[in-house]
């Protein structure tokens, strides 16, 4: 050979026999007594970690679902106690309209009546006066009738008389 | 004696090799984690893991070198 | 290798006077037959020889002599200790190149006993945490050290397992997680400097392709139809692209564990040598001033390393899926017919 290899870098056979040796030794104890247990219990540890998560999670979404249920009744009685006041307040207002338009009915109604008393007062009235007017009339006419039968000059003068009595009435 | 120096001379030439290699991935890296900071540890373990390729690589060259000096 | 022998009596004989840095740093690298503690002491392994005359193991101790110097033990063949390496010499003191290549190593050496060291630490560690898993349920939360290895675990699942796997994972989880753990362990127990720590398993090319090699098994193994298919016919193409792409695909299938092998070796020895490096300054320099500017140098490599430990363990895992994910996807013919 040319170049001597340097013993560095030369595997010497011995040491490989007792390295494959111990490493054979390492993998089938560990692989056995040790490697199966853990990763068993790791994986497990870690199953259990996530169905806690899982379950947590779900928990949180029910309280969750829960409290936008509470939200979704509140706001809900909320706008029930809403619709009551307005429809309590929109009672409120028809009756008191119903009241004032009553009250106004009644009001026109008296006025009507009174009016209506009053003309029939002043029909009565105008029935008398007229009556009495045509009593006087006829009185009158008989007394001018009654004077002309006597006496012509002072009849007519009479008439004169009573024209201008009239007149000034 | 000359086959030492020429096996130096070798070595040296791979640590060229192996600092430019190493240069560029630390480079990538430091670009990366500056683009994407959330990014920054996954990056650095691969950083480390690429530098430790490189390395090796030059480390190859090494015993090479050592191959003819014996 | 006599050139190499000449070299090490020239370094053994210059260790009084001038510093030898890169003896040091090889010898610190390289796997050893004692382990080294402090000063003169050290640990003597035991050495496990295969000859044409049989087994033979002897301790490493009868290599050196009472001053440290390395001696010449006489056990089926002359033995001596070359860079190392056991060699069989011969009379005249040389080495005995056929001879050694017969030799065949099997001793504990100081890379052996971290090994199974790091072996012991994760069975003592895993077997704990699974024990705590069964005993306090899995309802309750991590305690104690379950609870730093817990997030690695996920990590090496969702990160390496998951993402080139699919729902396949679990099936090659126990593989991905042993291997990223035996190889962090080891890349953390190299990095300490002093017993139980400081022995470069990690970075010694043998255990690497150990690895590798588990690797490569597995993907063959697993692969489908679909993965030899794409290796040696691959569809939709013509005859003469398919004779061609073979050889190419065919090297593909080795160079994928070569490369897990130098990458982690290469990696995991530049470590130890750039720290060694900085250290060695100090005596470089021979000025106790120096360690001013060395000691935060290494301290700042040193935290670097612990980094690349955990990456190169991640990589070595991640490649390993993606070669294993490769090889049993179901492929879409429709897909690949452009």
């Amino acid at each position: 050979m040319l170049l001597e290899i340097n013993p560095l870098v030369l595997p010497d056979p011995g040491l490989m026999i007792w390295s494959a040796l111990a490493f054979a030794i390492l993998l089938f104890v560990l692989g056995k007594f040790a490697w199966k247990p853990i990763m068993k219990a790791i994986s497990e540890r870690e199953q259990g970690i996530n169905d806690s998560l899982a379950t947590a999670e779900k928990v949180r979404a029910e309280m969750a679902q829960l409290k936008s249920d509470n939200e979704i009744l509140l706001v809900q009685a909320r706008e029930e106690r809403a619709q009551i006041l307005k429809e309590a307040k929109e009672i409120k207002d028809k009756m008191i309209n119903d009241a004032k338009e009553q009250a106004k009915d009644a009001a026109g109604k008296i006025m009507a009546d009174t009016q209506q008393a009053i003309e029939n007062q002043k029909m009565a009235a105008l029935i008398d006066l007229k009556n009495q007017v045509g009593n006087m009339v006829v009185e009158v006419s008989e007394k001018i009738l009654r004077r002309e039968l006597s006496n012509k000059p002072e009849q007519e003068n009479y008439i004169k008389q009573l024209t201008n009595e009239i007149k000034l009435n | 004696m000359v086959v030492g120096s020429v096996a130096a001379i070798g070595a040296g030439l791979a640590a060229i090799g192996a600092g430019i290699g190493i240069g560029q991935i630390g480079k990538g890296a430091v670009e990366g984690i500056a683009r994407q900071p959330e990014a920054a540890n996954e990056i650095r373990t691969n950083m480390i893991v690429a530098a430790a390729l490189v390395e090796a690589v030059s480390l190859f060259a090494v015993v090479v070198a050592l191959l003819g000096n014996g | 290798m006599n050139q190499a022998t000449e070299q090490h009596n020239n370094t053994d004989q210059k260790e009084e006077g001038d510093f030898d840095v890169a003896g040091t740093i090889l010898n610190h690298i390289r796997d050893d037959h004692s382990w080294h503690l402090w000063g003169h002491t050290s640990i003597h392994l035991p050495v496990i020889l295969k000859t044409d005359k049989g087994f033979e193991a002897f301790s490493s101790s009868r290599l050196s002599d009472e001053h440290h110097q390395l001696v010449v033990y006489n056990g089926n063949y002359p033995y001596k200790q070359v860079d190392g390496k056991i060699k069989v010499m011969n009379a005249d003191g040389s080495i005995n190149k056929e001879a050694s290549k017969k030799v065949f190593d099997i001793s504990i050496t100081k890379n052996v006993v971290s090994m199974y060291i790091t072996v012991f630490l994760l069975i003592i560690i895993f077997l704990g945490v699974a024990k705590a898993y069964k005993k306090t349920g899995v309802t309750s939360a991590p305690k104690g050290f379950q609870s730093f290895i817990e997030p690695v675990i996920i990590f090496i699942r969702d990160e390496v397992g998951k993402p080139y796997l699919g729902h396949q994972a679990p099936r090659f989880m126990p593989f991905l997680l042993t291997i990223f753990f035996f190889i962090w362990i080891n890349n953390l127990l190299g990095l300490v400097p002093f017993f139980p720590g400081g022995a470069n398993v990690s970075g010694n090319i043998a255990f690497t392709l150990t690895l590798a090699l588990f690797t490569f098994v597995i993907v063959n193994v697993n692969g489908k139809k679909d993965y030899w298919k794409h290796i040696f016919w691959m569809p939709g193409l013509s005859t003469g692209m398919k004779i061609f792409l073979m050889p190419i695909e065919l090297l593909g299938v080795f160079i994928k564990p070569i490369s897990l092998t130098i990458r982690l070796f290469a990696n995991m020895t530049a470590g130890h040598i750039l720290v060694l490096s900085l250290i060695s300054l100090v005596f470089i320099f021979k000025a106790v001033s120096a360690s001013a500017m060395a000691v935060p140098f290494t301290v700042f490599i040193s935290v670097i390393e612990l980094l690349v430990g955990f990456i190169q363990a991640f990589i070595f895992a991640m490649l390993s899926a993606l070669y294993i994910g490769m090889a049993i996807e179901e492929h879409h013919e429709q897909e690949l017919v452009l």
